[in-house]
């Protein structure tokens, strides 16, 4: 086992996790952050998908122990307050959400996008959304909730 | 369903931090050592149990391996360096777009932000068969599943087979051979340089290789040369969905073009064959020509030439001519009637 330390959703945490560990299972089975959604596990759907040090990646392709001293942040860490953030009041708003197994995936792709993008246009936002799989909604719903947050974040 | 498969194997991690470190560690450990870059192929070897090595070298500590630079009024990239990073960086855009462009047709925006150079070239072949264990030639076995009349092939080679039909599937890979890249290989002999198309190995060398790297090597770098900075490029990838899926078939070219005719030319296919395909009889015959509609026909038949398709993949064959033509003709104005 190897001790790591690092910050969860602003949070220090130190964990013991195995060589052979994905941050998936770390942030699921270890630290009780169910939120992070194991789809496929093989890179190919994007419901696992977190912020490390502000990049979106695939946790179920991610070694838990290159984690150290990096900066995660997963869905439990998007609220602030008790206050939903624009992208997630939007998805609510738009209907954008319908079983919810990929919202939260979608959640942080979006997160990222809209800090570097503040007037994203749709095909932007299609093109960065492209890794996240959605099963039931149709997309469109989708990319009008992060439009819309866009427009809100920006006022 | 239900299968979990987000559980490895157990093995030993190491971490170096430099590569001569790396490169004791791989020594020390031989065959029973894997590489690990962006890991996004090898975590699918090892969730699914088929590869098990006893010890994982994990590179992303060594930072001499990280980063692109000015090289011989080139650049010099890093084979820890990832795709997004070189799809992202001023001078690739600025004079190397075909690597830009071939990079960002790579899976999805989450796998570039992890996934490297050095891994995408490096990374093994996608045939099913041999990806679930199959002990085809390629694993060793005695037979390819793959190229029999049930065999599910649609996605194989037209060329270059030889036992086993898959293909190279790196998008990067002909963007690097069409920009007359070198790769910068470490090996126990110490420091090589080569052609990136020489750096893919075909089964008709060696069935259970797919490139030049022995046990203990590692990728350092790639350098792009100035020759084509700020050429012409062209760069088309066809595959079944616009995200994820590897090429059914992809084209880039290299050139320069004066006095109305192309004065040199680099082309490369992947996914056609088991390596990446320079397609130097072509270069040589469409020299001097305009890049025009008729010298792209020419080229495209020219490129054909000899291809052998297995029984559900003869679609690849037009497939290919019409990219070739495109990528030397250029791509006609769309006319909507
Ligand atoms: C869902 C999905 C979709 C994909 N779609 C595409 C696609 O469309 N196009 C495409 O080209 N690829 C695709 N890929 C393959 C993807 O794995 C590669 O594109 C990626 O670049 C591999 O890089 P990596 O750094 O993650 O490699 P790793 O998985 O870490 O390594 C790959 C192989 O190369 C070896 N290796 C890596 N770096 C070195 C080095 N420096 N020295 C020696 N050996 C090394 C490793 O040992 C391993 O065998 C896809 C992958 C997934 C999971
Ligand atoms: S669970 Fe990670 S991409 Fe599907
Ligand atoms: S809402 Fe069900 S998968 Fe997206």
């Amino acid at each position: 086992m190897v001790q790591l330390k690092l910050t969860i959703n602003g949070f220090g945490r130190e964990v013991l996790v195995q060589a052979h560990e994905t941050l998936l299972f770390t942030l699921r089975e270890r630290l009780a952050l169910t939120g992070t959604k194991p789809g496929c596990e093989q890179g190919a759907c994007g419901s696992c998908t977190v912020l490390l040090d502000g990049r979106p990646v695939l946790a179920c392709l991610t070694a838990s122990v290159r984690c150290g001293g990096k900066d995660i942040v997963t869905i439990e860490g998007v609220e602030q307050n008790g206050e939903l953030h624009p992208v997630q009041r939007q998805l609510v708003a738009k209907g954008a959400i319908q079983c919810g197994y990929c919202t939260p995936g979608i959640v942080m792709t979006a997160l990222a996008f809209l800090r570097e993008n503040r007037r994203p246009g749709e095909n932007d936002i299609r093109a960065a959304l492209a890794g996240n799989v959605c099963r039931c909604t149709g997309y469109a719903k989708i990319v009008e909730a992060v439009r819309a947050a866009a427009e809100e974040m920006a006022r | 369903m239900a299968v979990v498969r987000d559980i490895m194997a157990p093995f030993d991690l190491l971490q170096p931090s430099t590569a001569a470190e790396a490169q004791r560690l791989l020594a020390r450990y031989g065959a029973d050592a894997w590489v690990l870059a962006g890991g996004m192929d090898s975590f699918d070897w090892l969730k699914d149990r088929i590869k098990k090595p006893a010890v994982v070298v994990d590179l992303s500590g060594v930072t001499e391996l990280r980063g692109i630079r000015p090289w011989n009024g080139g650049l010099e990239i890093g084979a820890m360096t990832t795709l997004a990073e070189v799809a992202n960086h001023p001078g690739v855009q600025k004079n190397f777009s075909l690597l830009a462009d071939a990079v960002r047709h790579v899976a999805s925006p989450q796998i570039r932000n992890q996934a490297t150079l050095g891994g995408n070239v490096s990374q093994d072949v996608r045939c099913w068969y041999y990806r679930a264990g199959w002990p085809c030639y390629r694993a060793a076995g005695e037979t390819c599943f793959a190229d029999t009349p049930v065999g599910r092939n649609r996605e194989h080679a037209i060329f270059g087979a030889d036992r086993c039909v898959a293909v190279h599937p790196s998008d990067s890979a002909p963007a690097l051979i069409a920009l007359g890249a070198q790769f910068v290989l470490r090996t126990a002999s110490g420091e090589r340089v080569i052609e990136a198309e020489d750096y893919f190995v075909g089964p008709n060398r060696e069935i259970t290789r797919i490139n030049l790297l022995q046990p203990g090597d590692l990728l350092a770098s790639i350098r792009i040369p100035s020759d084509f900075a700020g050429a012409r490029f062209y760069f088309e990838k066809v595959r079944d969905r616009n995200v994820w899926d590897f090429p059914l078939l992809n084209v880039a070219s290299a050139m320069r073009v004066s006095g109305g005719v192309i004065q040199s030319v680099r082309l490369a296919v992947n996914a056609a064959a088991p390596t990446p395909l320079r397609l130097r009889r072509v270069e040589a015959a469409v020299a001097g020509k305009p890049p025009d509609a008729s010298t792209g026909a020419m080229a495209g038949e020219l490129a054909v030439q000899g291809a052998v398709p297995l029984q559900f993949n003869a679609f690849k064959i037009p497939l290919m001519r019409n990219l070739v033509k495109r990528a030397i003709g250029g791509v006609e104005k769309a006319v909507w009637a």
